[in-house]
């Protein structure tokens, strides 16, 4: 078995991305979307830890602190105009707001 | 060793957590499944000597966004939702596309692993104090303005998102 390298963090990092990105595409509840969008976030937050660790440098991990101020904001926003919407559409599944579209 | 074991470990919590929260039909188990995952995250963060991050995440992640989730998921009525058709008719083009996207990485990662290997750093005295001590150090010399900006971020998404969910008047 090899020691756990850097690579082998970047190959997680690339799968939570993915299972990420894919729940975002695909699921049409909005509270779920928002809930990728944070597995995302994560995914980033990975790859900027194990850098980190590899140059021996803890600018990464303060970037990382930078990334998740920027989540929990993301998550309060988004939250917040999923109840606006709630309350004047009385739906959360994101392709029945279609009010832009035509 | 040892290491190798918990690596594993918690790669897969995070990834069986993010899979089974993806595929949930309610969104209180996709919430639960969340905080599976962002626990496996916080356990590589620790891995990785980012204890101070291993804190935050536990205290910031499962703490505080899971439990703004849960507000949410309880205010919005999601009964309704539940019942319905949980993912989008075409699904099947998004997984085509993230195959093909993941495959491109694997690709990368394993023509390039070389570029991955970094090289050893100096011999330096270790640095005083432990990972929190140096973390705020940087924190608060080099990046002063973008942590006061960041603050100002938030109380701006505070302010932001108490008028996006009040009432109208």
């Amino acid at each position: 078995m090899h020691p756990i390298g850097t690579v082998h963090y970047l190959v997680l990092s690339v799968a939570l991305l993915l299972i990420g990105t894919f729940g975002v595409l695909t699921r049409r509840n909005i509270v779920v979307i928002l809930m990728s969008i944070e597995l995302i976030l994560n995914a980033a937050n990975i790859n900027l830890i194990a850098f980190s660790r590899a140059v021996d440098n803890v600018n990464g991990q303060v970037f990382a602190i930078f990334v998740i101020a920027v989540a929990v904001a993301e998550a309060a926003v988004g939250l917040g105009i999923l109840i606006a919407l709630f309350r004047n559409k009385e739906t959360v599944l994101a392709d029945e707001v279609d009010l832009l579209k035509w | 060793m040892l290491e190798t074991a918990f690596f594993y470990l918690f790669a897969l919590l995070t990834l069986g957590g993010g899979v089974l929260m993806i595929t949930r039909r309610s969104a209180v188990h996709s919430a639960i499944w969340l905080i599976v995952s962002l626990m496996g995250v916080a356990g590589l963060y620790l891995l990785q000597q980012a204890e101070f991050l291993f804190a935050v995440q536990i205290i910031l992640y499962v703490g505080g966004i899971m439990v703004l989730f849960l507000f949410v998921i309880m205010l919005v009525n999601l009964d309704q939702a539940a019942k319905e058709r949980q993912f989008v008719k075409p699904w099947w083009v998004a997984l085509a596309v993230l195959l093909a996207i993941g495959g491109e990485f694997a690709y990368i990662l394993r023509t390039n692993t070389g570029a991955f290997r970094f090289a050893v750093p100096v011999e330096q005295p270790p640095p005083a104090g432990g990972n929190t001590e140096i973390l705020a150090d940087v924190l608060f010399s080099q990046y002063l303005l973008p942590f006061e900006i960041a603050s100002l971020l938030l109380l701006v998404a505070v302010v932001g998102s108490v008028i996006m969910a009040r009432k109208r008047a």
